[in-house]
């Protein structure tokens, strides 16, 4: 502490020696223009920087989950399900959709979208998957619902009784969905409140400790990088 | 106020500081290191659904069965068919990179049209309308001018049925030149024509290698893709474990001649001698199998020639001229060793000898062929199990008659232009001349599908200087290679992943199988089916053609074609004749005598030896060689099969010759020295590499390098050595019996 102090001292003694100069800054401002640097730059780092990171798309269509939900007799499993080989299918397939979605069905111009421009065209629709781990990880969604017996909300939240599809962000540099990295600031430095509201290494970790679940291999029992990264 | 030094320090003092308390060093940090997980050059797996289908390798004539991997509509690998009968869930390294020909940058992807000059390898595209019309109106225009014969078609795929469509629509048109691409097949059915007596496009030969117990080869990559390559691999392991010996003979220590039991190295192209000494042997010492001989052969003691008169026959021929001193002299075998094999060939209980140099893609010598053939006709293993049978090949349904017309009546009875007397033994070697010469008649129009002459055939010089002087050429290639770079138009055929067709009779298997080949994936551009292409063409021709090739599409075709077989292909992508008709120990021959003939008033077992191109200046000889990471047929080697091509064959982009240590020295050369390889058809760099295993005085060149079209991936590597090599017809089948060239060497 009295390096530091020491330190001011001469820093003042300099100060009020050259502040005689004429036109030379007195302390007060040479103080101001630290905090002028330190706020401008706290609130670009914290405000205008997250915004800067990352890119803001709207899904092709609005899709509204809570609709649907309501007319599907399987409920989340309707159209997210697991496949035979136990891969998992995710966003639904044209094919899946127009089961009922030959025509338009209802008022909504979202639907008569889809109808138009991809159902009739019989163009996938290019949903934009909040949730997708990297190409680096091994995720097994069969090993969570079907071993752990997991359910949907549990790491999606209510996504299903939602109207509207939120914006998706995209980190414009790594190109990880937002809500991978941290749907806000705070849950990005690891506070958080939902499991979905950050799905990084940790947050895998992080359940996978609490619940002592399978730390390792399957096979082997070891733990190990390669057990969840390819 | 005025901002001096101290006061914009500290705003910068201020900023770091703030900086250094947001989140955003820590941010880009940790995305920087993350976005160099995911560099968009790195391969990802795509997602999707994994599906699995079924279907058959047609890139050689292995005919193995294949499992496609697929995840949505991305081939991600492709695996052997678990329970095929040929390959029964292996695969080679060609079949493996599979995917890398249907995803390849050259593929030709609608139908093209020269532009510019003859290979300089401008192109328009054009609409398949416009393909076929262009096509039909050329033809048709030489038809009108009685020159229907003057147009020529070959064809690189096996017997099935674009081939045999192929074949049709030019029957119909009036042309007598539907060839095949000989090989080892070739010889094999003529010698069982010959000797066995069976019509020639009826009869296939089947090796029941699995049950044998001596395997006597002549020179046959066994593991280097003789037959079906696949199949080999496994009938080895099976040796094994069965302690069946192998016997390799062959002038260089290929990986067969590593891997069997013994090796004996002969001077290359004395491989009928050899044959016909082991059978001298056999004879004088009577280890042969009286039992077969005396009921079943004739021609043995003595051959009844055409005036009625007795002449020598198999036996007396053998022993005057084939002593094992003799013999000695022309193979360079020592009499001893050649006695001591032909009492352990005798000796064993199911002997085989076998023939087809390398991967068998020549058709080589007919001496050989019949020599060899006769060899396994003395310990009688001649429809015998672990022998050699005759296979009947598998009945398709017929097609209607092609209906009666004039023009193609008299077409078809036009010599062939390669005076071979039938289609069933096309002599494509013999194209290249008698297109330069002229005769007998000048050809104006060639079609060629599934074959790349340009690169697989002998003195690759002088088929160039005949495409040339062809007005006229069409190929129905996938892939810019260099027969489709040198044509006038291209009509793009499917990639056999995305056929759907029929794939019979693998070689070198033990009885006939007919896989079908599914579209695997949907065309990935505007190619077409050559199937469907073929009848497009012929109803663009119109009349009698038209009527002939009158099917709505090539699938009613195939389906017509396959008959009652079509379900269970489709059901288990393979068929087996259900009754395992065996020739097993059928001793009935269609010859004249109706007997197997060792000779006859036509032919009989001897060896005049291959004359080599090539004078006294070249001191050397070049032999190809082949190895099983190298594709030499039309089919070009996948770049991942040429990263695996050892650096003693292939060093950076040069092709590396094989030389004996000794000769080397003689020579002034050591290890990676760069030379001038000179034959009297052409002339390479290669670099020098030092192998005991070969012969002084010989040196190798592998098949499969050295392309000079098709993309960056696959042209510019290595020598090929077709460009090197000079044919020598065979004066029985007419067919390349050229097993090597003269050579020498210069450093440059």
């Amino acid at each position: 502490m009295s390096n530091s102090d020491d330190k001011t001292q001469a820093v003042s003694e300099k100060t009020v020696e050259t502040s005689d100069r004429p036109g030379g800054s007195s302390k007060g401002i040479i103080v101001l223009c630290f905090f002028i640097g330190l706020a401008a730059s706290l609130a670009f780092g914290w405000g205008v920087f997250p915004k800067l990171l990352y890119s803001r798309k709207q899904q092709p269509i609005d899709f509204n989950h809570s609709l649907h939900a309501g007319v599907v007799s399987n409920g989340c499993e309707s159209c997210h399900f697991l496949r035979d080989d136990g891969a998992y299918s995710g966003a639904p397939k044209l094919a899946q959709c127009i089961d009922c979605h030959q025509d338009v069905q209802g008022n909504s111009p979202e639907e008569a979208k889809f109808v138009d421009q991809y159902v009739k065209k019989g163009i996938e629709v290019p949903w934009l998957v909040y949730a997708r781990q990297p190409a680096c990880v091994f995720f097994s969604h069969a090993a969570h619902i079907k071993a752990a017996k997991m359910d949907c909300v549990t790491c999606h939240g209510k996504i299903g009784e939602s109207e509207h599809l939120k914006v998706y962000e995209q980190n414009r540099i790594s190109g990880y969905s937002r809500d991978i990295e941290g749907a806000s600031l705070i849950n990005m430095l690891g506070f958080k409140k939902h499991t979905w509201d950050r799905m990084k290494m940790d947050d895998c970790s992080e359940c996978h400790q609490k619940q002592k679940a399978v730390m390792g291999s399957v096979q082997t029992q070891k733990e190990g990088c390669f057990v969840c990264h390819k | 106020m005025k901002i001096d030094r101290r006061s914009f320090l500290s705003l910068g003092i201020g900023a770091a500081a703030g900086t250094a308390l947001s989140p955003l060093p820590w941010k880009l940090m940790d995305d920087v290191s993350i976005w160099t997980q995911n560099w968009p050059w790195t391969p990802v797996p795509a997602a999707g659904e994994s599906t699995y289908v079924n279907s058959v390798c047609t890139l050689c004539p292995g005919s193995c069965g294949i499992t496609v991997r697929k995840v949505d509509d991305r081939g991600v690998k492709i695996e052997g068919m678990k329970g095929h009968p040929v390959n029964q869930g292996g695969i080679c390294m060609l079949g493996l990179a599979g995917l890398q020909l249907l995803y390849a940058p050259d593929r030709i992807k609608t139908p093209l049209k020269r532009s510019g000059k003859r290979g300089d390898g401008n192109w328009i595209s054009i609409t398949w309308d416009q393909a076929i019309s262009e096509v039909a109106g050329k033809l048709k225009e030489l038809r009108a001018n009685g020159q229907a014969h003057t147009v020529a078609g070959i064809t690189g795929s096996g017997p099935n049925t674009v081939s045999r469509l192929f074949k049709r629509l030019l029957t119909a048109f009036g042309s007598p030149n539907f060839f095949t691409t000989p090989s080892m097949d070739s010889s094999y059915r003529l010698a069982l024509q010959m000797m066995n007596g069976a019509p020639p496009d009826a009869i296939t030969p089947g090796f029941d290698l699995e049950n044998a117990d001596f395997i006597l080869s002549f020179g046959s990559g066994l593991l280097d893709g003789w037959g079906s390559p696949v199949h080999m691999f496994r009938t080895n392991t099976a040796w094994r474990k069965t302690q069946a010996r192998v016997i390799q003979i062959e002038p260089r220590l290929s990986r067969t001649a590593a891997k069997a039991d013994r090796w004996i190295a002969i001077t290359p192209g004395s491989e009928a001698a050899l044959a016909l000494g082991i059978a001298h042997v056999l004879i004088s010492e009577s280890l042969y199998r009286k039992e077969f001989v005396d009921n079943y052969t004739s021609g043995f003691e003595g051959v009844v020639n055409a005036t009625g008169e007795l002449q020598k026959g198999f036996k007396q021929h053998v022993l005057e001229k084939f002593s094992p001193k003799t013999v000695s002299e022309l193979t360079g075998l020592d009499p001893a060793a050649i006695i001591l094999l032909a009492r352990e060939f005798a000796k064993a209980k199911a002997p085989i000898a076998l023939f087809g140099k390398g991967q068998g893609k020549q058709p080589g010598s007919m001496d050989e062929a019949l020599s060899i053939h006769a060899l396994n006709a003395l310990v009688g293993v001649i429809n015998q199990k672990g022998g050699i049978y005759a296979l009947p090949a598998p009945d398709y349904p017929g097609w209607p008659a092609i209906p009666p017309d004039p023009i193609a009546d008299s077409g078809v009875k036009q010599p062939r232009i390669d005076g071979a007397s039938s289609d069933a033994f096309s002599r494509l070697n013999q194209l290249p001349s008698a297109v330069l010469s002229g005769k007998p008649y000048p050809l104006n129009a060639l079609l060629v599908m599934e074959a790349n002459p340009l690169y697989t055939m002998p003195d690759s010089k002088s088929v160039q200087e005949a495409f040339d002087k062809i007005p006229f050429v069409v190929s129905f290639s996938s892939f810019m290679d260099e027969t489709a770079r040198n044509a006038d138009l291209i009509l793009p055929n499917h990639v056999y992943l995305e056929r759907h067709e029929d794939a019979p009779l693998p070689e070198g298997f033990s009885r006939p199988v007919i896989s079908l080949s599914k579209a695997v994936f949907k065309p990935l551009y505007k190619t077409q089916h050559v199937g469907d292409t073929l009848i497009l063409l012929a109803k663009g021709l119109g009349s009698s053609i038209a009527e002939a090739l009158s099917w709505k599409d090539f699938d009613t075709c195939l389906k017509q074609a396959m008959g009652d077989k079509m379900d269970t292909l489709q059901k288990t992508g393979y068929w087996t004749d259900p009754n395992a008709v065996f020739p097993d120990g059928k001793m009935t021959f269609a010859t004249p005598s109706g007997k197997f003939e060792f000779a006859s008033s036509a032919f009989c077992p001897g060896f005049t030896p291959v004359k080599i191109e090539g004078d006294a200046t070249y001191p050397l000889v070049l032999i190809p060689c082949d190895t099983m990471r190298l594709a030499s047929g039309d089919t070009a080697n996948p770049p991942f099969d040429t990263k695996i091509v050892e650096e003693t064959i292939l060093l950076h982009q040069a092709s590396l010759i094989e030389i004996n240590p000794k000769t080397a020295l003689s020579q002034g050369l050591s290890e990676n020295d760069r030379v001038l390889l000179q034959t009297p058809r052409g002339q390479a760099n290669v670099l020098v590499h030092l192998e005991e295993g070969i012969m002084p005085g010989v040196i190798a060149l592998p098949r499969g390098l050295g392309h000079t079209a098709y993309d960056d991936y696959i042209a510019g590597k290595g020598v090929n050595l077709n460009r090197l090599m000079g044919p020598v017809a065979d004066p029985l089948s007419g067919l390349d019996a050229a097993w090597g060239i003269k050579a020498k060497l210069s450093k440059a």
